[in-house]
């Protein structure tokens, strides 16, 4: 029992002794709110969203979509408001961090939105912190099922048998390149490298020309994604199977390590690149490639002068992969659960979900296969560059907590690519601490 | 300031002290005996709205919070496991999950706090001595150099990553063309990463400091000034003997709010550095908010925020006995 050895130092009858008794206790716990334990269950949502007839509600809508796909959800729940008399859905964007801090304290206090969006690898946490609700009944009522989505995607919304999340899209990284750059250093604009010899040779011939053509962030924004994808095209993975231990400090890990790190030490990207500071480069046509989320697409688009295109990334190690990650629609719990707005939240996801399509011109590939395979989806010219890679995406993996033990890659990415320790050594260091973390974690939510 | 405008408007009302303890029997219908027979209240009266604020929002969450130290705290799980000192032991024991990264973060803040607070004591001083002459546009100088202080730290931080990005900055740009062919990295490399950080924190708060200190400077009366010039001092030792000890109350205070503050740092480093490189410009306060808010494992975010309150206690304590000491030397 860890929590009798814990406690040798002061017990928690000693402490009560020393500043005053029960009475003290009974204050203090007092002011932790509701400490009983919360229900669980969620309050079934009576024909699970398949249509919404009972009087007029308001529908809280919580989300950080704070890019360029932030007016497209609003164009999209205007749409719904119209088509819906009785259901008002308002809608509150935060950047995600603030997202993750502000809705725990929101639905704890009985505050919280009916709906709202989520990453995969923020679901189990959330759904281990009860914080979301399971909603097995809006798949079962909207007829979905795995076959309307790519496996991993409809596996993402899952955690311990129960679904807590309907699948919106997927959003992968990619290889995002400046037409003009390319053209200048000679190389054809219209066939980027897409192997890593290829690719290498390409940055040799840019270097020729005086441009460092891969500008390598040593931020999670994306200097994190090019690592975890490299990490797997060469065959490794970052836990294993049942996170219980990193294992990206593995060859595989030192060889993507040494990859990107090499990028830098070759000249093919300037050393101490800023946060933000590739994309940019990119944007002023001083960097040739920079491995960016599909996200970026429409902001990309917004500069009229600027010739871009975009493919997936190159094949750099042995198998063709590349990291991404999927919104999902999530229920938030409620203290005192609103049968109506519980019917109206759920038809609200599921008419959302059905026009995904419109959801992916902000940058998004469609959750639903019957959108990805659709013409006009097709015809979304970069959305369908990124679509290309669907079949071998990469998830974060999903585990209660994990958050905290990824953020040790990044720190790992930081100290490799700006070289204050060897890869190996960095990600060793990084993956000990994750371990810590991960096992950590199984004690506090149980595995 | 304001007891003493109190006391100069209790004078004029032709009140004493003695009134707020007057004699017996003094009738109720006189002035002086309705004050006399609330006066034991009053100071109290005067002080509950404040009283009841510093306990609600000080005094009750900092008591709770040591509770909260010593539970594996978690405010959303319903087992908060009783866990006694285990919080504050991890800390001191190395090797454990965040001892490491704790006592770095404490160097960190104490770096900041070692290299900032000389340079916001003594150039916002200056400031306030070239803005207490009187010159042409001299208000319009003052708003300039408290400007600044009106920014949110967003603002200040975003600002300055990208006048300060290695790569795209202005101020490498700048340098470039002035004959610095090298990318100095401002952000993500030491030392350079302190210098931007103590740089930028010094450009945006020392309006703040500088507004003190020339209200301290305007409450020196300058006869004093004029006394001490026919008693032969030179400028120098006019600043010595008469500037920096009418200052003393003012750089008090000063002093202890500008550590505070410093030890305090969050933004700046949040958003320019992100703690690059590595961890290494992460600050205590980064840590502690990184625990308990991203991780929410408050208990130990708790710990950590009680060991770096003692440590900022001391350091008062130790300032403000340092002043008295050169009080009554």
């Amino acid at each position: 029992m860890p929590d009798l050895d814990r406690s040798l130092f002061l017990s928690r009858r000693h402490f009560l002794a020393l500043t005053g008794g029960a009475g003290a206790a009974a204050l203090l716990a007092a002011c932790g709110g509701t400490s009983g334990p919360p229900t669980a269950q969620a309050p079934s949502g009576g024909n699970g969203g398949t249509k919404y007839t009972g009087p007029n509600v308001s529908v809280a809508f919580w989300n950080g979509f704070t890019g360029g796909d932030q007016a497209y959800i609003k164009k999209m729940v205007d749409d719904f408001n119209k088509a819906t008399p009785n259901v008002k859905v308002t809608m509150n964007v935060y950047q995600w961090a603030d997202f993750f801090q502000k809705v725990p304290a929101a639905v704890a206090s009985g505050n919280g939105p009916d709906v709202g969006a989520m990453h995969v690898d923020d679901i189990p946490t959330n759904a281990a912190r009860n914080i979301i609700v399971p909603i097995d009944d809006v798949a079962a009522a909207l007829k979905l099922s795995e076959s309307d989505f790519s496996p991993i995607v409809w596996q993402g919304g899952v955690y311990k048998g129960k679904r807590y999340g309907i699948p919106l899209d997927t959003h992968p990284l990619g290889m995002y390149y400046n037409k003009a750059v390319l053209q200048k250093a000679g190389l054809d604009p219209d066939k980027p490298p897409q192997t890593g010899d290829d690719y290498l040779a390409a940055l040799e011939q840019l270097k020729g020309k005086g441009i460092q053509g891969h500008w390598m962030s040593p931020f999670p924004f994306t200097g994190t994604f090019q690592f975890e994808s490299l990490l797997w095209q060469f065959g490794g993975d970052l836990f294993d199977k049942d996170v219980t231990k990193a294992t990206f400090d593995s060859d595989a890990g030192v060889q993507a390590m040494t990859w990107l790190r090499n990028l830098v030490t070759k000249g093919y990207s300037p050393a101490n690149v800023g946060q933000d500071a590739d994309y940019i480069a990119l944007k002023n046509g001083k960097n040739a490639f920079n491995w960016n989320g599909i996200w970026q697409i429409n902001d990309l688009a917004s500069i009229k002068t600027l010739q871009w295109g975009v493919a997936p990334i190159p094949k750099v190690g042995t198998q063709n992969a590349v990291w991404a990650n999927s919104h999902q629609f999530v229920i938030m719990r409620q203290n005192q659960p609103d049968q109506n707005k519980q019917e109206a939240a759920r038809y609200f996801i599921n008419w959302i979900s059905q026009r995904s399509l419109e959801w992916a011109k902000s940058g998004k590939i469609p959750a639903r296969k019957s959108v990805l395979e659709s013409a006009e989806f097709k015809a979304l010219a970069p959305e369908a560059q990124f679509a290309k890679q669907i079949d071998y995406v990469h998830f974060p993996p999903q585990a209660p907590g994990i958050g905290d033990a990824l953020a040790m890659v990044d720190q790992a990415l930081n100290n490799a690519i700006l070289g204050k320790a060897d890869p190996a050594k960095a990600l060793s260091a990084a993956a000990g601490q994750a371990t810590k973390i991960v096992q950590d974690n199984q004690k506090k939510y149980g595995s | 300031m304001s007891v003493e405008s109190s006391a100069e408007r209790a004078a004029a009302a032709g009140e004493t002290l003695q009134g707020f303890q007057p004699p017996e029997g003094q009738g109720r219908s006189g002035v002086h005996g309705r004050v006399a027979r609330h006066g034991a209240l009053t100071p109290y009266l005067f002080l509950a709205p404040f009283l009841v604020l510093f306990c609600v929002f000080i005094v009750a969450p900092a008591i709770y919070g040591i509770w909260i130290s010593l539970h594996d705290y978690d405010f959303l799980l319903p087992h908060k496991p009783w866990v006694g000192l285990s919080n504050y032991t991890e800390l001191f024991t190395p090797g454990g999950r965040d001892a490491t990264d704790f006592w770095r973060a404490m160097k960190a803040t104490g770096i900041f706090t070692v290299f900032s607070v000389p340079l916001l004591l003594v150039v916002p001083l200056l400031v306030a001595l070239l803005l207490n002459r009187s010159f042409p546009g001299r208000t319009f100088f003052r708003a300039v150099f408290f400007t600044p202080y009106v920014l949110g730290v967003a603002v200040v931080g975003l600002l300055w990553r990208y006048l300060l990005d290695p790569n795209i900055g202005l101020v490498n740009s700048y340098l470039d063309q002035l004959g610095v062919h090298r990318n100095i990295p401002w952000t993500t490399d030491l030392p350079w990463a302190w210098i931007s950080l103590v740089g930028m924190t010094v450009w945006w708060t020392l309006g703040f400091n500088a507004i003190i200190y020339l209200a301290g400077l305007q409450d020196i009366s300058p006869e004093l000034y004029e006394a001490a010039e026919v008693d032969g001092a030179g400028k120098w030792q006019q600043f010595l003997h008469v500037t920096l000890p009418g200052l003393r109350p003012v750089l008090l205070f000063v002093l202890t709010v500008t550590i505070l503050a410093s030890a305090n740092m969050f933004g700046q480093a949040f958003l320019v550095t992100k703690g690059a490189p590595g961890n290494a410009t992460r600050t205590a306060i980064m840590l502690i908010a990184e625990t308990g808010m991203r991780s929410f494992r408050m208990g130990v975010a708790a710990a950590m925020s009680y060991v770096l309150a003692i440590f900022l206690l001391l350091i008062s304590l130790l300032n403000f006995r340092f002043f008295r000491m050169r009080d009554t030397s």
